[in-house]
């Protein structure tokens, strides 16, 4: 089962790790990706994340089936992102994968979340104190 | 035909609007739109890439656009 959501209200880890979990696997696998007070050595004070929501749905369900064609054996998938005004420590994404043996937990939840990264439409605004900036705008 | 495009993060920023609706010729391929609207906001060729989306999937430079599509503009994308 797949189950992705984008959401402006704070991720339910505990929720997000209930539904990955499948009685015939030994293996669940999570990625949390978090808010860090610092980017190329300076200083965050927020971020903001926009979403072009039908798109990024879409892509992401797309991710989470490519991920279970290239691992048969996925049992359940879960991917929430975040959108809106994130603070430092806050929690912007979880890519959850449940299989009966660890080692496809590994690969297929480190190619959902990197495939997400260069798929996915949504787009990141830090904020610093004196300014702000569209991550990966430009070269 | 009357082409109405989405934009968001950055290229939202540089059109100075959510929503850009645009002239152009009947079955006109994205590479021209690409082409018209960086010529029209010269910030856009600036940036590391710029895509084009129809109907929630990426296009190709050759497909062809058509009034009754969503199309949005994808400016670089930085999820995760």
């Amino acid at each position: 089962m797949i189950t992705i959501d984008l959401t402006d209200q704070p991720i339910d880890v505990p929720a997000a790790l209930q539904l990955v979990q499948a009685d015939g696997a030994g293996a669940v696998n999570t990625f949390i990706g978090t808010v860090r007070n610092k980017s190329t050595g300076r200083p965050v004070v927020r971020l903001e994340y926009e979403a072009y929501d039908s798109m990024a749905l879409h892509q992401l369900r797309k991710v989470a089936t490519q991920a279970q064609e290239l691992w048969p054996m996925l049992e359940n998938v879960v991917v929430v992102h975040r959108k809106g005004t994130l603070q430092i420590g806050d929690v912007a994404v979880i890519v959850a994968v449940s299989t009966p043996h660890r080692a496809e937990s590994f690969a297929a939840c480190q190619y959902i979340i990197d495939t997400l990264k260069q798929v996915v439409t949504i787009w990141k605004k830090e904020f610093y104190e004196d300014g702000d900036v569209w991550v990966a705008a430009h070269p | 035909m009357n082409l109405k495009i989405a934009l968001f993060g950055i290229a939202k920023e540089i059109v100075g609007q959510s929503v850009l609706e645009v002239n152009a010729p009947n079955d006109q391929p994205v590479q021209q739109l690409l082409e018209q609207l960086r010529a029209q906001y010269p910030a856009l060729g600036q940036l590391s890439s710029l895509a084009v989306a129809v109907n929630n999937e990426y296009a190709t430079d050759t497909q062809l656009l058509h009034e009754r599509d969503e199309i949005a503009l994808i400016p670089p994308v930085a999820g995760g």
